[in-house]
């Protein structure tokens, strides 16, 4: 981590600490659902890769039988019919057609095997000899075709789920490892700034009370040599008067004690 | 990711193969051949004589330039020709199945998926 530098552009304001904080949040809040979504895939993931290893060895035997079964034919109608039946496909009986399937958002696809009814390519093949060879070859490779469909689609599965996968652990370990501690970072950068901000604003507050108590005590010491000076006139003159000095003193006090409330 | 239109209307199957194979798998009923102007069949037979780039030429055909193909299927001694395409491509539709010829046996080793399914749990 580079430490202070590795956090976003934002004035250190409250307003944004309070948008940091809420990125914090959903950040975590998605980072968990992001995780189970791992997990759930993960789980169905492994399910898929296991079933595809049986899948092959099962197809292995499949394919070995339904050879078997074209030896068979092979033998009964007497020579090869290969040529004729490539010759004679036209159009296809056995179709696949796909349906979805939803694991937590994702969609996989799913062939489908069926057979469309009523045309059949191969109504000659046979015709001669052997055509109760040909029927059950024909039904045997029906059932290994099918078996492979069943095959495609849990490997068409798996390579969507293999890539989705990738994408939602990347998404995890971004905001795991760059989005939460880059916004935790800017969380503490916004603090930190703040804090800085409030012990200025104190000492400059303390700055001002101590100029106001200096003014004060100049403004008190003034006065008061302006009342002694007056003081001392009266007397001079011989003359008693108390009442600017009642006037005088009360209102000194007042100020003071209003200053000291403002500051503190 | 593969959008919903990609696999909509993919309803065949195609293979490359030895003559036995495309022979079995035609009797099941999986050929077909498009309309007259560019009658395309969606078989291929490969035998000793083929070269490595009409397999490669058939393969490069059923898996990117028709759109009407869900399945293809090739006999892995086929694949072992052009095993560097086969590995190489990664794309879930259409579906490449690897699948065991009559003189072939099945080796499951070979297999591209089944190899990034042992790399994946590090077996």
């Amino acid at each position: 981590m580079s430490g202070a530098s590795d956090r976003e552009a934002v004035f250190p304001t409250r307003q944004s600490l309070g948008l940091m904080k809420a990125k914090l949040k959903g950040a975590e809040t998605g980072h968990s659902l992001l995780k189970r979504k791992s997990e759930a895939l993960t789980k169905r993931f492994r399910e898929i890769t296991r079933r595809i290893d049986e899948a092959k060895r099962k197809m292995g035997r499949v394919m070995q039988i339904a050879s078997l079964s074209l030896a068979e034919v092979t033998y009964a109608v007497g020579g090869n019919i290969g040529y004729q039946i490539q010759e004679s496909a036209k159009a296809a009986r056995f179709r696949v057609r796909t349906k979805q399937e939803n694991v937590s958002g994702v969609l996989l696809p799913a062939f489908e095997a069926y057979q469309t009814e009523g045309n059949n390519d191969f109504a000659m093949t046979g015709l001669g000899k052997g055509g109760q060879q040909v029927q059950r070859c024909r039904e045997t490779y029906a059932r290994a075709v099918e078996a492979l469909v069943e095959l495609a689609s849990l490997q068409t599965a798996f390579v969507i789920l293999d890539e989705v996968i990738k994408v939602v652990n990347r998404r995890v370990n971004a905001i795991e490892h760059v989005i939460i501690p880059r916004t935790e970072n800017t969380i503490k950068y916004i603090n930190s700034e703040l804090d800085e901000l409030d012990r200025e604003e104190f000492y400059r507050l303390k700055k001002v009370a101590n100029k106001k108590l200096r003014d004060t005590a100049a403004a008190d010491k003034e006065m008061k040599e302006k009342r002694e000076a007056r003081m001392a006139e009266l007397a001079a003159r011989g003359q008693e008067n108390v009442e600017p000095e009642e006037y005088a003193e009360p209102r000194n006090i007042l100020d003071a004690e209003v200053d000291e409330d403002v500051i503190f | 990711m593969t959008s919903q239109a990609d696999y909509k209307d993919r309803q065949f199957l195609a293979v490359i193969g030895d003559e036995d194979s495309v022979t079995g798998l035609l009797l099941a009923g999986i050929g077909h051949v498009t309309a007259p102007p560019d009658s395309q069949k969606n078989f291929v037979v490969v035998d000793n004589k083929t070269d490595n780039a009409t397999i490669e030429a058939a393969f490069d055909r059923f898996t990117t330039e028709r759109k009407d193909i869900g399945i293809v299927l090739i006999n892995q001694h086929v694949a072992d020709k052009i095993r560097h395409r086969v590995d190489t491509y990664t794309a879930a539709f259409p579906a490449v199945l690897e699948i065991p010829s009559k003189d072939h046996p099945y080796d499951p080793d070979k297999d591209s998926v089944l190899r990034r399914v042992r790399r994946l749990f590090g077996e």
